[in-house]
Parts: C-alpha cells; sequence; structure tokens
C-alpha cells in the first residue's frame, strides 16, 4: 500500500514540475505579433487543403483490436502463470505438474489458434 | 549480498536515509520517500541531458565527425544551453489546433517516465516503491505514452502530425504485446512480477541471470525484447513514426520550444528506462557480474550495486544507438508482419519452452 502512496505522490510531482516547465516556457519565452502565416500549420510550407482530421486507412483500427484482444488474452495469462509456478512450486496440491502444464499448453494453444485465424483471413497483410 | 526477500524495503537505505531514520524516527518514512522523490525528478531530468549528449557524441563518433565541442569541454555542457535555448524559444499553436489537448499531449509522456523511474530498483534500497504487480503496473504506465503521442498528432492540426502519430500507435501498440509476453515469460521464470524480486531472483554467479541461465531461452528473449524495444522507442531501424525524409517530423511536427523539448526529453528517458527493464529482467540488476573464481569476485562486490545497474544500462543505451548506424528504416508492412507473422508466434512458442523448462525443474 505504501507503494501505491509513494507512486501517487510522485505522480503528482512529476505532473507539477512537467506542467510548471510548460507554464515557465509560456511565461519568458519570446514572442512575435500574430500572423495568419505564422498559425498555418507546417505541411512542407505548402498551404493547407482542408481540415487535417481526414480518412486514413483502416488497417490502423483493424491492428488496434488485434492489439485489444492479444493485450487482454496476455492480461489473463499473467494468473495463469502465477497459478502454474504455484503448483511446480508445491504451493498448491491436489494437482500434477503434467496436468497443470497441459492446462497452460490450452490456454496459449487458443491464443495461436486466435492468431491463425486472424492469419487465414488476410487481416495481418498491410495493404 | 545477504539481503534475503522477505526483508522489507526501505525507501532509501543508504547513509543519508540511515541519518534521517537516526534523527526522526517516527517520520522517517515519510522523509525518505519525499527525498527519494525529489532523487527521482532530478535523475530524470539530469539523464535526458546526459543521454542527449551521449546520443550526439555517439552519432558523431560513428560518422567519423566530434559532435558538440564548444560549450564546455569536449561540449560537456551542450544540453544546458540547449535547453536555454528551447524555454525561450516560442510555443506556436496552429490554427484550428485543440487547446487543451495540444497542450496535455507532451506532459503525458513525460509523466508516464517519471512513474516508471519510480519503481525501478537501481540497489539494494535505492528503489523509490515496490508494487507486487510491478511488471503490470510498467505495462499500463507505458501505455500512457502512445496516448500521448496519439493526442499530439491528432489535435495539431496537421496531415502529416496525425499520419504520423497514427504510424507511432499502430507500431507501439503491436510491438507491446511482443514485450509483454516476454515480461509474462520473467514473471513466470522468477515467480513474482514486482522489480525487485525479479532482480533477487537472479542472485548468485553470472550464470544465474535469466540471460544465461535456461539453454536458447534466455538469450533468445533477450534479443526479442531488444528489438521490440526499439520499435517501442520508435528509434531507428523503426523510426517510421518520425521519417524525416516523408513526414517531416510526425507526432511533434508543429510543436516548438518547451513542448517539443518534452517529447524528446521523455524519448531519450524512455530509452533509459526500456534498457533499464532489460537490466532488471535479464541481466542480473544490481547483482555484480561474478564468475565464481574466488580472488576475482570479493574485488567485483566491493563496486556498489547502483554503479554496476547504471554500467549494464547504458552498456543498452550504447548498442540502441549502434543500432540506429547499422540499420536502414524498415517500410511499415515489413515492420508489421515482423511483429505478428514472426516476434508473436516467436514469443507464445518461448513461452511453452519456458513452462517445459519450468516442469523439468531447470528455472528453480
Amino acid at each position: 500500500m505504501d507503494s501505491y502512496i509513494l507512486i501517487g505522490i510522485t505522480a503528482f510531482i512529476g505532473s507539477i514540475f512537467v506542467g510548471g516547465t510548460i507554464g515557465l516556457a509560456k511565461l519568458i519565452a519570446f514572442r512575435t505579433p500574430n500572423s495568419a502565416l505564422k498559425a498555418q500549420p507546417f505541411e512542407c510550407s505548402e498551404p493547407p487543403i482542408g481540415g487535417a482530421r481526414i480518412r486514413f486507412k483502416v488497417a490502423y483500427y483493424i491492428f488496434a483490436l488485434l492489439f485489444l484482444i492479444f493485450d487482454i488474452e496476455t492480461l489473463f495469462l499473467f494468473p495463469c502463470v502465477k497459478i502454474f509456478r504455484a503448483v511446480v512450486d508445491g504451493e498448491i496440491a491436489g494437482i500434477t505438474h503434467q496436468l497443470v502444464f497441459l492446462e497452460l499448453s490450452v490456454f496459449i494453444c487458443v491464443l495461436f489458434t486466435g492468431l491463425i485465424y486472424a492469419w487465414r483471413k488476410g487481416v495481418l497483410v498491410w495493404e | 549480498m545477504n539481503m534475503s526477500a522477505t526483508e522489507t524495503l526501505y525507501p532509501l537505505h543508504n547513509g543519508i536515509g540511515n541519518m534521517v531514520r537516526a534523527l526522526f524516527p517516527e517520520s522517517a518514512f515519510f522523509i525518505n520517500g519525499l527525498l527519494g522523490l525529489i532523487a527521482v525528478v532530478i535523475l530524470t531530468s539530469t539523464l535526458a541531458a546526459v543521454l542527449i549528449l551521449l546520443e550526439r557524441k555517439v552519432s558523431a563518433h560513428f560518422q567519423v565527425r566530434l559532435g558538440p565541442m564548444r560549450v564546455g569541454f569536449h561540449g560537456i555542457l551542450q544540453p544546458l544551453a540547449d535547453g536555454i535555448k528551447l524555454i525561450f524559444k516560442e510555443i506556436l499553436k496552429p490554427k484550428g489546433a485543440d487547446s487543451f489537448t495540444f497542450y496535455l499531449a507532451p506532459m503525458l509522456p513525460l509523466t508516464a517516465t517519471f512513474l516508471i523511474m519510480a519503481i525501478l530498483p537501481f540497489d539494494h534500497h535505492l528503489q523509490l516503491a515496490d508494487p507486487a504487480g510491478g511488471v503490470l503496473y510498467v505495462l499500463g504506465i507505458s501505455g500512457l505514452a502512445v496516448l500521448g503521442l496519439l493526442l499530439a498528432g491528432w489535435s495539431s492540426n496537421n496531415k502529416l502530425s496525425l499520419l504520423g502519430a497514427m504510424r507511432a500507435g499502430a507500431q507501439m501498440i503491436s510491438f507491446e504485446i511482443s514485450l509483454a509476453l516476454i515480461m509474462l515469460l520473467i514473471v513466470m521464470l522468477s515467480g513474482t512480477a514486482s522489480l525487485r524480486e525479479i532482480v533477487l531472483s537472479q542472485q548468485g554467479l553470472i550464470f544465474d541471470w535469466w540471460i544465461f541461465k535456461l539453454p536458447f531461452l534466455g538469450i533468445i528473449s533477450f534479443i526479442m525484447y531488444l528489438i521490440a524495444s526499439t520499435a517501442e522507442l520508435n528509434r531507428t531501424p523503426f523510426d517510421l513514426a518520425e521519417g524525416e525524409s516523408e513526414l517531416t517530423a510526425g507526432y511533434h511536427t508543429e510543436y516548438s520550444g518547451m513542448g517539443f523539448a518534452m517529447f524528446f526529453f521523455a524519448e531519450f528517458v524512455n530509452m533509459f528506462i526500456s534498457a533499464a527493464l532489460a537490466t532488471t529482467f535479464f541481466l542480473g540488476g544490481f547483482h555484480a557480474p561474478l564468475i565464481g573464481i574466488d580472488f576475482i569476485d570479493p574485488i567485483l562486490n566491493i563496486i556498489p550495486g547502483f554503479i554496476w545497474f547504471f554500467g549494464k544500462t547504458f552498456f543498452i543505451v550504447f548498442i540502441y544507438m549502434w543500432f540506429r548506424w547499422t540499420f536502414p528504416r524498415l517500410r511499415i508492412d515489413q515492420l508489421m508482419s515482423l511483429e505478428w507473422k514472426m516476434m508473436l508466434p516467436t514469443n507464445l512458442l518461448l513461452l511453452m519452452m519456458g513452462a517445459v523448462f519450468m516442469v523439468l525443474g531447470w528455472a528453480g
């Protein structure tokens, strides 16, 4: 618990330090008069055409979805591995090493199957 | 070397910490915690400067140049001069940029680095906090950095920024899975998710470090960690996000002055953090590289742990810089197939291999 209190204070001091630096820079930085050119987004000095929030490749979303699935499964693997380790260390009685190894293998095989499914569906190809 | 894993952790267990503990027995925890926090903040800001100078010097010497030489002895004060320049530069905000997110975005990655610095085990008791789920905490906080980049790209109202941010986001989240699986392997081998206890599980000779302990497993996962963390850091050969020949500077195109400096600092401190985590997971953290010879080991043990820690960490930082001048940049489709078609299956196989070693009782 003490750890998390210290981490909380670190977050607080860190954000004050970072925010303070930007605030200080805002206060003491040089300023030049505002002009239309100054406020223009830099796109290699061409005047920008239209807004910047354009449509872009859908592949980014597909990879984000894949990331969500695999990240959540990785998180599920953490407790699995913890229990596996506890059994191997002999802290949990009533289950053999072979059986718990089989269970871990089944879980990882399910992950593998998901990856192979995505692969066969052609989602992993960046067109 | 005789500290057991069950011993409670003091934030500072050195001369200063003991002096505070003797003077104020009741409030020692808070005073030491506060001192540790100040140390972390100072260390983070100093590290950024040191690493920026190191990067410039190493790059220069790889190209048979001298690098910065004018400011101070061999350019040692160059980062300070750059900092003074950056703080006086005007912060520009392009038309149509979203004010709140535009100013919020550069703060997130740097705050995230503070949060991770707080739990790095620099020495036996030189660690600010040690949460039991340290590995999960590291994974969670590194997500905050991705968020900063995405916000920066989205709020800048610049097409190049947006594309750069999207590329950075796609790349970082992809390689984060590999990183998570490698960390999972280490958690399985050492049986704990706290960074301090992962280091303590590698106590002993150099062959007890996870990189050398198990046949092939350690060294392969170490190399994969290096690849995945280089991609996570957006460094060459994976610097598609800022590919200066195509996207000007990627997500931080529109940032000037201190806003740019924040991203730049965070990038360099993150490089240190990745190297420090590699040291923690594979290279035995603060343990000296004992080789089991009676007359060398005591000499190696005299050197304090944090010096070993920083030595190993800076060696890995040097490897990152070496990568930069050795490999050409990848295309994004090559990058994605590297992660999803090669690294991820290999990671799962390594995990199975680790489980086999555990059942055989080799990891102990």
